[in-house]
């Protein structure tokens, strides 16, 4: 009966070429960045080249997992790097041995063990930027610049600033094995790798298919209107802050693996590039936009890129001239999608 | 009103369209601005009120067409050009910066330059001079975030006044005043039209705007539909051409009154300094029922509302849902248990603008199609397509963007969310605000549909004529409390009266 008509000047929208490359960007670019540096030099269109820098943007792309699902919630984690650098160190110095005054020996704790122990702490280092950001409602890039400082604070202490060097554990002491997340591989893919695609998988299908999912996206886009759902946000913003800090104690564990050596330095400025790699994904840093397939694509440009740039003997510092124009770029055209899209007209 | 149908035309629009893509906001519309009067322009949302009105004063050009002003063709490159020549417009969304004061908002982008840079002093006198005028005890230096809606909106009139304007559009200025604000408003109008200023006037408050104007306009689907002086009009006029269809929001549904499905005993709610803003109320609602509660703007509605939804808390008292106290849940816990909210502000409280239309609405129940670990997409889609057939929203399709839809369908959406999570008692704080009658109509005839089968429903309303058509029984609120109670049959004086509202004669 009523006489109104919905404005959707958005709706029917063609699929033109722009707007498929607009959309498809990532994608695009990280096609461009294969076929140029293919062109430019024979070594970096190779199996064992691709299979090299994959396992060097597995731990970008297992932080960036982190930090898409922070992002989507309207935060940011800058604290990823030295938890990363903390989980390290502690898995090095569990290696080495946990000495029990009172008792007066030196546990060796396996391998699984040590593992178990570090996530629990990445995890925890986590839960504390969760309930500052959600119970003292302290802004994120606040709560998380503190930890960043915190974390990095504690992993020099434990070291003295000094690295640990031999992680490969003794078979007297039965504690082998942890080389074994960065230097095996499983039908010819290293396990960085591997533990990427599963990781990714997980998360995509989190995002897309289950009620934690859709709850992250809601509360990302309007808290308040979330809440009034019935959506728990304060545990939804707990929870990808403890996951965050729990992914980078796992890309902790791995780049500790493959330099068989752990220090507190490790890591420095990583939680940059990895929200450089969610910001490239396509992701809006206001939250409830962005999927783990784009922040996927995002890692793999930035990885890509570098290793292009190294292969083909430009300097590093051009390195960090040409990533930062990348991500200039990518901030532009996520400006472009989300400014023009639909409004109300 | 005196008789003023002639006056020469200051503003005019000749055969402006404006189109976005594939949709046609304005479809070659003609428009006069005539000098020292009031032009009211009606439609219902989606009309293309709001981008005509974008067109004269310079923030859209149109597609094709023209605006002549003073007899001369004019193309205004953007707003300030538009202000420049004398006009302004006071937007439906207030713009106001929260965090500085009104002194400053007021005189935003053009300070008054001193000797020794802004010259505070003579900006303060002024604010104080415009606050006298619209009867507002403002001081000019509170921060405007520490205004309530409704103050804030008399700054964005003022910062609009203080600017001389020869032509004033205001959009819906009177969404968020209380009756007496409104008063002095249209008394500030008569003052400027008197002093020769012209007014357009957009208002979903069709009574309210009769009172004022000297002309009128209907806009439907982009076109203009009927155009008359005052003299020769009345309200079903106005609807019969805004929506082509009898206008009635319904009479209280015939149901059958159950048990008590809520009840709220002695609910206190404290403000952040301790005053009261609910106060010991108590209030009891049946299966089938539908409550309306009337009142003032800051009567409590809202809180009392929001306190049963399980958003604010309570210093004292006790909600009973179903013969059980559920003061201790959590709004999730409360939906599950058949109790829910639409907010008052859709836009703040009530959408997600990043997800798509089915995904709003599926928002709240996405236990009742998550199977296991997973949410299954063909129940959802079952659950969606439902929700817009019960609702009638208009769109597209579930995947649409929530922006995509006018302030009805939003509407329609936030509602349909509550009611995919199967309640037994809807609250509704302000449902039919910004909303045109169309979809108003179609609301309160889901809320007694709803009563028919069982629902409780509760909801709140600031214009009296919403409280006298579906609503059983009728609550007025004042500072808190319960001042009056009434049954259907109340005359709209009575319920004014109660509130606290000065009843103009």
């Amino acid at each position: 009966m009523s006489a109104t008509t919905a404005t959707a000047p958005a709706k029917g929208r063609q699929m033109s070429i722009g707007r498929l490359l607009l959309e498809g960007r990532a994608f695009f670019a990280l096609i461009a960045i294969i076929a140029v540096f293919s062109f430019l030099s024979p070594n970096y269109f190779t199996v064992g080249n691709f299979l090299i820098m994959s396992s060097q943007v597995a731990i970008f792309g297992i932080l960036s997992v982190g930090m898409l699902l922070v992002i989507l919630n309207g935060g940011i984690d800058l604290s990823v790097g030295s938890i990363l650098a903390l989980a390290g160190v502690c898995a090095g110095a569990m290696m080495q041995g946990v000495e029990i005054e009172a008792l007066g020996v030196i546990l060796y704790p396996p391998v699984w063990a040590v593992v178990v122990l570090t996530l629990c702490v990445g995890a925890a280092v986590g839960a504390v930027n969760g309930i500052l950001v959600a119970f003292f409602k302290v802004p994120p890039f606040v709560a998380t610049l503190g930890v960043m400082y915190v974390a990095r604070g504690v992993a020099l202490l434990m070291t003295n600033g000094l690295t640990y060097n031999n992680l490969r554990g003794s078979e007297a002491l039965g504690n082998t094995g942890f080389s074994w997340l960065g230097f095996y591989r499983l039908g010819g893919v290293p396990i960085s790798v591997i533990v990427l695609a599963v990781i990714a998988i997980a998360a995509g299908l989190m995002l897309q298919r289950s009620a934690f999912g859709r709850w992250l996206y809601a509360s990302g886009g309007n808290e308040r209107a979330a809440e009034l759902s019935g959506v728990p946000v304060k545990r939804v913003k707990i929870t990808v802050y403890v996951v965050s800090g729990m992914l980078a104690a796992v890309a902790g564990l791995v780049l500790a693996s493959q330099l068989t050596s752990a220090g507190p330095t490790a890591g420095t400025t990583y939680e940059l590039t990895a929200i450089a790699a969610v910001v490239i994904g396509g992701a809006a840093l206001t939250g409830g936009r962005g999927n783990v397939r784009g922040t996927m694509l995002g890692a793999f440009v930035i990885g890509f890129l570098s290793a292009g740039l190294v292969i083909i003997g430009v300097s590093s510092y051009w390195q960090t001239v040409f990533t930062g124009a990348v991500i200039v770029l990518a901030v532009l055209m996520n400006s472009l999608q989300y400014g023009g899209g639909a409004r109300k007209g | 009103m005196s008789e003023r149908t002639t006056g020469e035309v200051v503003l005019a629009a000749r055969n402006v369209a404006k189109s976005y893509g594939q949709v046609h906001a304005l479809k070659g519309v003609n428009f006069d601005i005539h000098r020292g009067q009031v032009t009211t322009l009606f439609g219902e949302n989606g009309a293309g009120k709001s981008t005509l009105m974008k067109i004269l004063s310079g923030v859209i050009q149109p597609t094709t067409g023209q605006i002549v002003l003073d007899g001369q063709p004019v193309a205004f490159a953007n707003a300030n050009d538009a202000r420049d020549r004398g006009i302004s417009i006071i937007h439906q969304e207030l713009s106001l910066a929260p965090n500085m004061s009104v002194r400053d908002n007021i005189f935003m982008g053009r300070e008054i330059k001193g000797a020794t840079g802004v010259d505070y002093a003579e900006e303060e006198r002024q604010v104080r001079v415009l606050m006298e005028e619209l009867e507002e005890e403002i001081d000019p230096l509170t921060p405007v975030e520490d205004l309530r809606l409704g103050q804030q909106q008399i700054v964005e009139i003022a910062r609009a006044l203080s600017v001389d304007s020869r032509i004033l559009i205001m959009d819906e200025p009177t969404s968020a005043l209380s009756a007496s604000e409104v008063e002095v408003l249209f008394k500030v109008i008569r003052d400027l039209t008197a002093r020769g200023v012209s007014i357009v006037y957009i208002s979903h408050h069709l009574e309210e705007a009769l009172t004022i104007t000297d002309h009128a306009v209907v806009l439907r689907d982009g076109n203009m539909t009927a155009y008359a002086p005052r003299s020769e009009i009345d309200l079903d006029w106005i609807v019969r051409n805004m929506v082509g269809d009898n206008y009635d929001l319904g009479s209280p549904p015939e149901t059958t009154v159950g048990n008590v499905a809520l009840s709220i005993r002695n609910l206190s709610v404290p403000d952040m300094t301790g005053k009261d803003l609910v106060d010991g109320l108590n209030l009891d609602l049946r299966a089938g029922e539908i409550v309306c509660i009337y009142g003032l703007m800051g009567a409590g509605r809202t809180e009392l509302l929001e306190t049963v939804a399980g958003r604010l808390s309570a210093s004292a008292g006790e909600i009973v849902l179903e013969g059980r106290e559920i003061s201790h849940l959590t709004i999730g816990d409360r939906i599950a248990r058949g109790l829910a909210l639409v907010p008052e502000d859709r836009q703040r409280d009530g959408l997600v603008q990043t997800m798509s239309v089915g995904q709003n609405l599926s928002l709240a129940s996405i236990g009742r199609f998550t199977r296991g670990l997973f949410t299954s997409r063909r129940d959802e889609r079952q659950l969606i397509d439902d929700s817009i057939r019960q609702v009638t929203v208009k769109t597209a399709g579930g995947h649409a963007p929530i922006g995509s839809l006018s302030g009805g369908n939003q509407q329609k959406v936030v509602i349909g969310k509550i009611l995919a999570t199967q309640p037994r008692v809807i609250m509704l704080d302000e449902p039919s605000r910004g909303i045109d009658i169309g979809a108003k109509a179609e609301v309160f005839r889901l809320l007694a549909e709803g009563a028919r089968q069982g629902l409780a429903v509760i909801y709140s309303t600031s214009e009296v004529s919403e409280c006298l058509s579906i609503a059983h029984r009728i609550i007025v609120m004042h500072k808190g409390r319960i001042s009056a109670e009434f049954d259907s049959s109340v005359s709209k004086e009575k319920i004014m009266a109660a509130s606290g509202e000065s009843v103009a004669a």
